[in-house]
């Protein structure tokens, strides 16, 4: 099977600079299948016309297809239509939310996040905080790096929290967090729930109603769609209560210098014209994803993670952070005391392409006290030839480094 | 090695795993920066790794004197190269000077295109607006 969907990823059979490319980047950016690829081409070479306006017959079409996306997704995601809105990706998204959450914030309020979280979902509670004197807190967790669920539940209930925001998988460890309990916990708290779901979106298709959030964040360009698209959803009483973020055309009903109503969501939060063909993309990732076993590619990644797990822990001198156990295949690891670009440079000479750096979140990388990981993060479409190539090209390496 | 012998050494080797080893080389050959002036403003902002760069005119004030180092050992090879490069020429033979243009023809700039990552353009402004300081 997965021969058969590498084929469908041209990017993963072109050289770069003369090497065969093993991407082991996709935690921050996936690769795109042909599929979508075609989409938005097709569309602007066939179809393209704004939405939302215009009786002629493209723009009719356009709007068809660019709502039929959200239902799209409302279904993969298991909530209403009505419940997504587009954005530029998962941090515009929580931007967005913090932003739109901050009518309920007072100097008494607390914002619960994880050490663990992506700058994206740190600074916009910061600013937050800053206009409304509410304040930030962080959920415990171990030296190595995985959190302490039992002292979470706990802390939450202790603090209760007005909002709290976890990313469902770290984007820089791949730990997967049991984000439903602390959901359970918080609601019964009365607290806001938020989940950066941009790297648990691909790997585990969370059903957001069992999950039990009250908003959820994405980027499209983590699963296979493509950049400068995502979304988010929101449990509709409270999204459509939120004040409007950036305002403009679209997401009017009415304007006048008296004064302008504004459309119920998700139209208030959609100003201007949308990433039309980034979201007819992001349609074909879906299809794409929904026309595939999701239970055998999660098997077949997770097998990939341990081969990867298991050569490198071989190595001696390797150390690897987070949680080995509970992982979306994103492997976070040091060298001795060798800086991590060192190594990632030389990968690159292999045609290895990894991560390098504090991957945007250095309160964690603090936390380690380190100031950077090597980052392999794997997809479905990595092979087991690809971690050979990059076990043989870090074991060069390593010896390159320590001649 | 001057900066000529390092051009010719790294031109004659093919393939980026040796050049990288010989830059890599070329940084280990360099001292290491006392801890004392691994000092704040030494560092080169917009660098992800960290550099840190000295600059002042030799005793008779007339000749540049470069030290640096950095905490990763490519970019202390890069480093190795860049004060090659300047070390020892008059502030306005060092005006004439296009770091740039030398890596080029070191077939280096494909992959050192100018990036946080390495810091090399940071770098090399640095001593720019440093050595345009001086007239």
């Amino acid at each position: 099977m997965i021969e058969q969907l590498r084929k469908d990823f041209p990017l993963l059979h072109t050289q770069v600079d003369e090497q065969t490319l093993c991407y082991f980047d996709s935690a921050a950016t996936t690769q795109k299948p042909q599929s979508v690829i075609d989409a938005v081409n097709k569309f602007y070479q066939q179809e393209n016309a704004n939405v939302h306006r215009g009786a002629h017959t493209l723009s009719a079409a356009a709007t068809t297809q660019y709502e039929a996306v959200r239902t799209k997704l409302a279904d993969f995601l298991n909530v209403a239509a009505k419940e997504v809105v587009w954005t530029k990706g998962a941090t515009d998204s929580l931007n967005l939310i913090a932003y739109g959450l901050s009518d309920k914030l007072n100097k008494e309020d607390i914002i619960l996040i994880s050490p663990l979280e992506h700058h994206a979902n740190i600074v916009p509670w910061q600013q937050a905080a800053h206009r409304t004197g509410a304040r930030i807190e962080t959920l415990p967790i171990s030296p190595q790096g995985i959190l302490d669920l039992e002292a979470s539940k706990q802390l939450i209930k202790t603090l209760q929290p007005k909002i709290l925001s976890v990313c469902h998988a770290s984007n820089a460890l791949g730990n997967i967090h049991d984000v439903a309990s602390l959901i359970d916990i918080a609601s019964r708290c009365g607290t806001i729930t938020v989940v950066d779901g941009a790297q648990s979106f691909l790997h585990l298709r969370p059903d957001l109603t069992a999950l039990g959030c009250d908003f959820f964040v994405f980027s499209a360009h983590k699963a296979l769609g493509p950049t400068g698209v995502g979304g988010l959803f929101g449990r509709y009483e409270l999204l459509n209560d939120m004040p409007v973020y950036q305002t403009g055309g679209e997401m009017i009903e009415r304007v006048s210098f008296s004064g302008t109503t504004f459309r119920d969501a998700p139209g208030k939060f959609e100003p201007g014209t949308p990433n039309i063909s980034g979201v007819i993309g992001f349609g074909a990732a879906l299809d794409y994803l929904n026309a595939i076993d999701d239970s055998a590619l999660a098997h077949y990644e997770q097998c990939l993670y341990r081969y990867l797990v298991d050569a490198l822990s071989d190595i001696g001198g390797v150390k690897i952070w987070g949680d080995i156990k509970q992982n979306i295949g994103v492997v976070s690891f040091t060298y001795k005391d060798e800086h991590h670009f060192d190594i990632a440079t030389f990968l690159n000479t292999y045609g290895v392409a990894v991560r390098s750096g504090h991957h945007c979140t250095q309160p964690l990388m603090e936390h380690l006290s380190l100031s950077g990981t090597v980052r392999v993060s794997l997809a479905f479409y990595n092979s087991y030839q690809d971690i050979d190539t990059f076990i043989d090209a870090l074991k060069d390496t390593i010896d390159m480094l320590e001649e | 090695m001057d900066i000529t012998q390092i051009q010719n050494r790294l031109n004659s080797l093919s393939g980026w795993q040796a050049k990288y080893r010989e830059i890599m080389m070329l940084g280990k050959k360099l001292p290491a920066l006392p801890e004392a002036l691994k000092t704040p403003d030494a560092l080169v902002q917009g660098c992800e790794s960290n550099v840190w760069l000295h600059l002042d005119l030799d005793e008779n004030q007339e000749r540049l004197v470069l030290i640096a180092d950095s905490d990763t050992r490519i970019v202390k090879g890069l480093l190795a190269i860049i004060l090659a490069t300047y070390n020892n020429l008059l502030p306005h033979e060092a005006k004439e000077v296009d770091a740039y243009e030398l890596f080029e023809e070191m077939g280096l700039i494909k992959h050192l295109s100018p990036s946080r990552g390495n810091g090399v353009k940071a770098i090399i402004e640095r001593i720019k607006a440093q050595v345009n300081a001086f007239q």
